[in-house]
């Protein structure tokens, strides 16, 4: 049985939120880039930069991109074949603060192959990790700075993420797992 | 994909995701950076049976940029000149540890039979065999088709209701095979114009229309003409009198480019007989996509072997 963790102003308040404390730390929007991780990560990004502008009014236009990862991916060899989705950076990295969307931080291999795909952009001045959801069980020494939900979680259970623009209905649920 | 031999077992899906991969492969080329880490440490084998410049080299771009390693193989030089087999040659190379084999051959079907004879394990993907397919060229010129029509916009989209023309030796050209499978599986209406003697015998089963005038066809205002080399290695029979004649009939000339939309797209797969089958003005002009063609063949050959190579094995 699924179960709803997050509902539809749940995820606007984290999004509000993480968008503050984004400003917050890099003391304004200057030079800042916000990349998405495709499908979800992008939209994420998208909203976080709106929200953005609306704060601060002089903030950089373009603000959000995408930031494809599949062909840095250390598991292509052992999963079905992965359609990749279209990196779209809107302005050069170097020197900038880009910060990672991604929706549910799990083992972090997928940030792990982010930074090699950035590393190829270009030199950012730092790298900081949105997510809206943490569900634990990192397989590597990573950490979100701005998260939506700490959910813990059994391994075998899963994450559902549905936002409007892709699934038609906004809402987070926790499903499976020993019952 | 496990293989890829021929354009017609290609789904419109299939086709149609290939040619996405290839445009996100194609923005990676704009980088600095233009490498990608995709298949560090897979081995792709070129195994070139006949002569080849821009396919070779084309597909070694495409495998490096992916980091995989290339091995790069022609039978010229090789053991196959001192009569060593097909089959002794893919086991030499499985015993290499080859994941990829891209073979061109001088017989039709040899990569079909590379493919089903379980002396490799590896993917195999046709770089050209005999008068049959050549299907990365196809995909190639549908990429550049579709990019030059629908331009940024390509993604996710096929070539509904294009209208292309081919023009040349049809019977001889593995190009012109693949290209009629793919181009009518994405949409496209093809019509074919050669001389009688340079079209195959049974065309029923085409999804094309055939005519024999290229004013004709030129005067229906095609949105690409696409032009065939005249393969003079393979002008063995009087197919035509003289080259002369057969320029005159149905060369690409100056007066008939100029009779052309201004956007309609000339297309040649090259190596290109100026003078021939097109002339230099209709070659080098804007309209002409050659070079396009080269280049988007890089971006289009390393979706498919992203395709082949990544996945588990016998997916």
């Amino acid at each position: 049985m699924a179960r709803t963790v997050l509902n539809h102003s749940d995820i606007s308040r984290a999004l509000t939120r993480i968008s503050h404390e984004i400003l917050e730390s890099n003391r304004g929007s200057a030079d800042l880039v916000i990349l998405g991780i495709p499908t979800r990560g992008t939209v994420l990004a998208r909203r976080i930069a709106e929200i953005i502008q609306r704060i601060e009014p002089d903030a950089p236009v373009q603000l959000a991109g995408s930031l494809d990862v599949t062909m840095y991916r250390d598991d292509l060899s052992r999963t079905r074949t992965r359609t990749p989705s279209p990196t779209d950076v809107p302005v050069g990295i170097d020197g900038k603060t880009v910060v990672l969307v991604d929706d549910v931080l799990f083992s972090g291999r997928t940030i792990r192959a982010a930074f090699d795909a950035l590393n190829d952009l270009g030199r950012a001045r730092a790298v900081r990790l949105a997510v809206l959801v943490d569900r634990g069980h990192r397989d590597f020494p990573i950490r979100a700075d701005f998260v939506g939900k700490n959910l813990p979680s059994a391994t075998s259970e899963r994450i559902n993420v549905h936002l409007s623009e892709i699934d038609g209905a906004e809402f987070v649920s926790i499903e499976g797992g020993e019952e | 994909m496990r293989h890829l031999l021929s354009t017609r077992d290609l789904s419109r899906d299939e086709a149609i995701e290939l040619l996405d991969i290839a445009e996100d492969m194609a923005d990676v080329q704009l980088r600095e950076v233009k490498k990608l880490p995709t298949l560090r440490g897979r081995t792709v084998v070129n195994l070139f049976f006949e002569d080849s410049t821009r396919t070779k080299v084309s597909f070694e771009a495409a495998a490096k940029r992916l980091s995989a390693d290339v091995i790069s193989f022609s039978a010229k030089g090789s053991s196959v000149s001192k009569g060593e087999s097909l089959k002794d040659t893919a086991q030499t190379l499985a015993a290499i540890g080859a994941d990829a084999v891209v073979i061109r051959h001088g017989s039709s079907g040899a990569p079909l039979v590379l493919a089903q004879s379980g002396w490799i394990d590896a993917g195999v993907l046709n770089a050209g065999d005999g008068t049959h397919e050549h299907p990365t060229q196809a995909l190639l010129d549908a990429f550049t088709l579709r990019r030059r029509i629908h331009g940024s916009a390509s993604r996710g989209r096929g070539l509904d209701g294009v209208r292309v023309t081919i023009v040349g030796d049809i019977l001889h050209s593995r190009v012109a095979r693949s290209n009629v499978w793919l181009l009518s599986t994405l949409g496209a209406e093809v019509n074919l114009v050669a001389p009688p003697t340079l079209l195959p015998v049974d065309l029923a089963n085409w999804p094309v229309s055939v005519g024999y005038d290229l004013d004709d066809a030129i005067d229906a205002q095609p949105d690409a003409v696409m032009m065939l080399r005249i393969q003079l290695e393979r002008m063995h029979a009087a197919f035509f009198p003289n080259s002369r004649e057969y320029s005159r009939a149905w060369g690409l000339d100056d007066e008939r480019f100029a009779r052309l939309r201004a956007d309609s797209i000339v297309m040649h797969p090259g190596p290109m007989n100026r003078g021939l089958e097109i002339s230099s003005r209709a070659a080098d002009s804007p309209q002409s996509s050659v070079l396009e063609q080269v280049a988007n063949g890089v971006s289009v050959r390393m979706a498919a072997l992203y395709l082949l190579l990544s996945g588990e094995k016998g997916e």
